[in-house]
């Protein structure tokens, strides 16, 4: 480790691409390419950066790393503190792995207002970056909440027919549940006298508030995670994103629900959480079978993956709660692979839509026969989707079910049927788009992948096989603070007189 | 607290100032040849810069006037609030009366008697100076709201100010003379001194109630209200921005050193009153605003909304409850002169337009215009890394101190639900196609917008000036007061 402060940097560096850009001068044209580049610039700096992180990720321990804290509010005892650990670190890459991709996507795609655009980009990775190192509670609110404001620019400026709805929805429903979440933080820091995380983890709190305190945290990530029956902004704002912005909202922000399951209502309220297990189980299993179902029905395809994406969610929560090794593991190697194929299926919806600007699935058929490259692409992500063995999808889902079932056979059951409604409607997008006859004329003049195109999926690509094939990588930094994270909840619920689930 | 002699002009120096500038300036427009405003109104800019400079200097907690004013660090952070809120909005009224060509040197003398009013206001630590001062503010107000006397809308405006404010000072004064009868003195401090020695007899707490509802009324908190949409919309601009920022710092200080000094006894009972006004105040702010298409009447509704937030600090009724509350204030100050900066801005063609369609693709033809009102309409809703998220976490951080857990629960409901209508506007400014560009801005006007479109962005790297001046103006406060 160096003396470098390397986490402020990275999340600050976009913030200082981005104040360049808002300087840029001149012709339009001169200002969008500059814009661009800059842009671009910015966040693959910001990646290589961030592989830092992970050269130098010490895996051996659960403290936090690279760790950095300045006084901020003294007199409040709220500091600037950053830091990660096993848990944060590869959200962290997810994040600024994907900002370069999506800059290059709306490449072409965005051609008015490119510089905002791009600001409202890069604002939105420091946002993201500094909310997973973030380990001071009003430090994480205030990245968790700015994250709003670009987002809803992005929606609302460069969105599609029902933007402003889309916007105002995803907006609101997101702001409602952080607010109360804001005053969880607000209690939790006055029993604790501080706000740092570490501390709180640490904390005692009562039973009675901590019930009160979960739910209040809860109604926060359940927004954004999101879960039934709260999920209804999710397709809305997807379907009227622009591709990027699909691709940063199902690849990054939704899994700042379960990352702060994971930071905030596991540790600090094990009590509330066992309690409320049985909930999150319920609702997250009406979450897979139901939003699958719902899917198998869409005409539209972002709406298709929006759904599917509520329900590889619910796996996630389900495996988050479960809390054995292999199901927590699972859920952050879900979340991962999730943010990376759903991306990677939002771009490849958005190649065809720069072609034929439209989402209707009937519209398609045959595509096969003229976008050969892209088909190939296309069933890699979908197969990852689905959960094929030898892609990220299936380390995940494996993970989870393996580890729920020890707990929960019913559920790890239920779950699992989730599993198969996802192949019926992943499968049948996947016939309808790409193979059928080719028999429209506007598709038979469809272009296959560009070069730009390849070299934006295919970082995806190997991503998606990498993690599929040799999941270690991956797996083997988290361990130990999934671990620390499962000892200390265990230990808690002894300590609280209650019997740790994994021991029934 | 020390008291050389009993009528110590000297930590009156300020106020004294200001009397005697108003009417030598009313004398030098009078006689001098030729349109004299300009000349007036900058003259009155440095009056309150100096005045602002002799409140920060001035030796502290001093009474003056036998103890009929004070003057302590509670005081001070009031006065420097409403002098700044005052310079800005008269800087700003200047460019924009002149444009509207009707410009005439006394807008600027009734600007700086109303400042006056509230000067004393804040140090008023008697039940008479407390009522001159805010007369002397009211009067003043209800002449600047009917300035464009030849308009409909602005006599109308001022009269229905005058008529509801007489009712209101009418109420107050009605409750101070229970107060009196049932304690027999005028003083804060004899009246706490009386409340301290136990059961405080019925009669106080109708005069209290009574003084709590004229009181609410010149905040412009619920139920007591419904002049202010009216007012804002029909008062000219400027002087919308100058209602909406300095008399509400004024009236709301009064309010806190009213309560928490000689009726910090019966908190208990006022308590209860407070709480109620400052959630309808957030319920109304909230909801009433959301069908608002002029955007006068939104910053009205608004301001509603925004005084019950700040009453959450008061309802608190303890040191940290008055620290949340006046920060809340600095911060409401800047991001609402912002706001009007933008708001004066709106002409078209010459004209002053105030509808809220009339902001329409402004992020295309103002960019940092739009840009700057985004970050206020964001920062008003609370949204972090903004100001305006740290005035709402400083007064949720002390009402749930003190375990009030309803109130905040409820107050960020009703945040939730305004920031709908502040998102609208940035809705109209950034996803609607342009209309008809506006005139370009002046330049003190624009200044003004970037200075505090700075602050509200900027204020979370270096919060602790703002902080800490809080905090002692609050502490102060409480010494007097306990």
């Amino acid at each position: 480790m160096s003396d470098l402060p390397l986490l402020t940097i990275i999340t600050f560096l976009p913030l200082v691409g981005a104040g360049f850009i808002l300087f840029v001068r001149g012709q339009e044209a001169q200002v969008a390419a500059n814009a661009r580049n800059v842009a671009l610039l910015t966040s693959l700096a910001t990646f290589i950066l961030s592989l830092f992180l992970w050269v130098g990720f010490d895996p051996t321990t659960a403290d936090y790393q690279f760790v950095e804290k300045a006084e901020w509010l003294p007199a409040f005892n709220i500091s600037y503190s950053m830091g990660i650990d096993g848990i944060s670190l590869f959200f962290v890459l997810l994040s600024t792995f994907l900002t370069p991709i999506c800059i290059l996507s709306s490449w072409e795609a965005v051609t008015k207002r490119v510089k905002e655009y791009m600001i409202a980009f890069l604002v939105l990775e420091t946002m993201m970056v500094g909310m997973f190192c973030a380990l001071d509670a009003f430090l994480f609110y205030i990245f968790f909440e700015a994250v709003l404001i670009p987002m809803f620019i992005i929606i609302g400026v460069w969105g599609g027919a029902r933007r402003v709805y889309a916007a105002f929805k995803f907006f609101l429903y997101t702001l409602l549940g952080s607010v109360l979440m804001l005053l969880a933080f607000l209690t939790m820091y006055f029993h604790a006298g501080t706000s740092d995380i570490a501390t709180l983890m640490t904390t005692d709190f009562a039973y009675g508030m901590q019930i009160w305190l979960w739910l209040a945290i809860f109604a926060s990530f359940a927004v954004k995670v999101p879960m039934w029956p709260v999920h209804t902004w999710l397709p809305d704002a997807h379907v009227e994103a622009p591709t990027a912005g699909s691709v940063i909202l199902a690849g990054v922000l939704l899994k700042m629900g379960g990352y702060g399951f994971l930071r905030f209502s596991v540790p600090m309220l094990p009590e509330a959480t066992e309690l409320f297990t049985p909930l999150v189980y319920t609702l997250s299993v009406v979450a897979i079978i139901y939003t699958s179902m719902v899917a198998l029905v869409q005409q539209d395809m972002k709406k298709m993956i929006a759904y599917s994406s509520v329900a590889h969610m619910g796996m996630v929560t389900i495996g988050i709660f479960a809390m054995t090794q292999q199901a927590v593991e699972g859920a952050i190697f879900q979340m991962l692979s999730h943010g990376i194929v759903s991306g990677a299926l939002f771009l490849c919806v958005g190649v065809v839509y720069d072609r034929l600007h439209t989402r209707d699935i009937e519209r398609y058929g045959g595509v096969a026969n003229v976008m050969p490259r892209y088909a190939l692409v296309f069933m890699v992500f979908m197969m990852a989707s689905v959960g094929l063995p030898g892609t990220a999808g299936f380390v995940g889902e494996f993970l989870i079910i393996v580890g729920v079932f020890q707990v929960n056979t019913w559920v790890a059951l239920l779950a699992a049927t989730g599993l198969i409604l996802g192949a019926m409607y992943m499968l049948w997008l996947y016939r309808k788009i790409i193979f059928g006859k080719l028999e429209r004329e506007d598709v038979k003049a469809m272009l296959d992948l560009s070069k730009r195109e390849i070299a934006i999926v295919a970082p995806l690509v190997v991503m998606v096989l990498w993690m599929g094939i040799y999941p270690s990588s991956f797996l083997d930094p988290m361990a130990v603070s999934v671990e620390n994270l499962i000892t200390k909840y265990q230990t808690a619920l002894q300590a609280a007189g209650s019997l740790p689930l994994a021991a029934r | 607290m020390t008291m050389t002699s009993a009528l110590n002009l000297s930590a009156f120096l300020p106020e004294l100032l200001l009397a005697v500038a108003a009417m030598a300036l009313l004398m030098f427009g009078v006689f001098s040849k030729g349109d004299s405003t300009r000349t007036v109104g900058w003259l009155t800019v440095a009056t309150f810069v100096v005045a602002a400079v002799l409140v920060v200097t001035g030796e502290p907690d001093q009474t003056a006037f036998n103890g009929a004013l004070i003057f302590d660090s509670f005081a001070v952070f009031s006065k420097v609030l409403i002098l700044a809120g005052a310079v800005f909005t008269l800087i700003m009224a200047l460019q924009w009366l002149e444009a509207e060509k009707l410009g005439r040197f006394e807008y600027s003398i009734v600007i700086m008697l109303a400042t006056l009013g509230m000067l004393m206001m804040v140090s008023a630590n008697d039940l008479m100076s407390l009522y001159v001062g805010l007369e002397l503010q009211s009067l003043s107000a209800y002449v600047i709201a009917a300035y464009n006397r030849d308009n409909l809308r602005s006599t109308e405006a001022g009269l229905k100010y005058f008529v509801l404010g007489s009712v209101a000072s009418g109420l107050l004064l009605f409750g101070m003379s229970f107060v009196y009868g049932f304690s027999g003195t005028t003083s804060f401090a004899g009246i706490a001194e009386l409340l301290s020695h136990g059961h405080a007899p019925t009669g106080m707490l109708v005069g209290l109630v009574f003084m709590l509802a004229g009181l609410s009324f010149k905040v412009s908190a619920a139920p007591f209200h419904m002049w202010t949409p009216d007012v804002y919309e029909g008062a000219p601009t400027p002087v919308t921005g100058f209602f909406a920022i300095a008399p509400k710092v004024a009236a709301l200080a009064l309010m806190a050193r009213v309560l928490l000094g000689p009726f910090a006894e019966m908190a208990d009972q006022w308590q209860q009153v407070v709480w109620l006004v400052a959630v309808l105040s957030m319920f109304i702010g909230s909801f009433a605003a959301i069908t608002q298409t002029n955007i006068k009447r939104l910053m009205a509704y608004s301001s509603i909304g925004h005084v019950g937030y700040a009453l959450i600090g008061l309802t608190v009724a303890d040191q940290e409850g008055v620290r949340g509350m006046l920060i809340y204030l600095a911060i409401y100050l800047f991001m609402n002169v912002g706001t009007f900066a933008v708001i004066l801005s709106m002409r078209q063609k010459g004209r002053a337009t105030e509808n809220i369609s009339d902001l329409a693709g402004l992020s295309k033809t103002h960019p940092m215009m739009a840009l700057w009102l985004a970050v206020f309409m964001f920062s008003m809703a609370g949204i972090p890394p903004l100001a305006g998220f740290f005035g709402k976490l400083y007064v949720f951080l002390a009402a749930i101190q003190a375990e009030m857990y309803a109130l905040a629960v409820i107050g960020v409901l009703t945040s939730v639900v305004s920031a709908f209508y502040y998102l609208r506007i940035i809705k109209v400014m950034y996803f609607d196609e342009a209309l008809e560009p506006f005139d370009r801005p002046s330049r003190a006007t624009s200044a003004i917008l970037g200075l505090c479109g700075l602050f509200v962005t900027l204020f979370i790297l270096y919060p602790s000036p703002i902080l800490g001046a809080a905090e002692a103006a609050a502490a102060s406060l409480f010494a007097v007061g306990g």
